[in-house]
């Protein structure tokens, strides 16, 4: 326990090798998900582990020339070192794709698919209409509305003229 | 590598001082556009021209007659 405390102190995720003691039980394998991943996110801008876990031999002499004055190290240095720390810089990691292309692309193919069983269902599954709907009712409604002026003022009686029985030009 | 060191703070302030008057602004004049000359003033004229030349007892005679009141029937019944 007190091994894997100082390993997280330094920030290294050779804590997945180590082993975690539960009572007398023995190991516990640690799964990786647990443990503080990389992810590059504009609204998370220093993640909690760097990019590269396992320095190669020049990265480690590098990581050493960076503890000394940075006014040392060369621009290829200093990108280099980046580059250890961060995968992605925000420029790259901000640009946009043609992936909402695809999306729109895909909704419109659902839509498509089911208007076609939506046909399919008026067609076969659902019964007849109300009688209500037929065009002889539909019109004594109409009239009905008319007669009993049904907004006057704005709306729908407003638009048909009583002196000439006629809608409104 | 010699490029300017970019604004870091701020940000939010600066983007408020920018876009709150000019969301206030429109909305007033979304408000009076609304209130003065697309729905209430028309509609206030409106309702008064209909009822300028609205007579009570002729529209209620020719409402009998179609026959929609329960209480009073057409006259000819």
């Amino acid at each position: 326990m007190l091994a894997t405390r100082a390993l997280s102190l330094v920030g290294k995720r050779a804590i997945s090798t180590s082993v975690c003691l539960r009572g007398s039980h023995g190991v516990a394998k640690v799964e990786s998900y647990t443990l503080p991943g990389y992810f590059d996110t504009r609204e998370n801008p220093l993640p909690d582990v760097s990019y590269v876990q396992n320095l190669s031999t020049e990265q480690q002499s590098l990581k050493e020339k960076e503890k000394g004055s940075w006014a040392a190290l060369s621009n290829e240095e200093k990108i280099a070192l980046y580059r250890i720390s961060f995968k992605q810089s925000f420029a790259e990691m901000n640009q946009g794709s043609s992936e909402w292309k695809t999306v729109l692309g895909g909704v419109f193919v659902f839509f498509g698919l089911t208007g076609l069983v939506v046909f399919w269902q008026r067609k076969f599954v659902y019964g007849p209409v109300p009688h209500t709907f037929e065009r002889e009712y539909k019109e004594k409604e109409l009239q009905r509305m008319l007669d009993m002026r049904m907004n006057p003022v704005e709306g729908f009686s407003s638009n048909w003229d009583y002196e000439n029985k006629q809608w409104k030009k | 590598m010699s490029l300017p060191k970019p604004v870091m703070r701020g940000l939010l302030g600066r983007r408020l001082r920018f876009h709150l008057p000019i969301a206030f602004a429109l909305s007033i004049v979304a408000g009076a556009a609304l209130k003065g000359y697309t729905v209430t003033e028309p509609r206030k004229q409106a309702y008064a021209d209909f009822y300028k030349q609205y007579d009570a007892v002729k529209e209620f005679n020719a409402m009998r007659e179609a026959g929609i009141f329960e209480s009073v029937r057409p006259s000819g019944e």
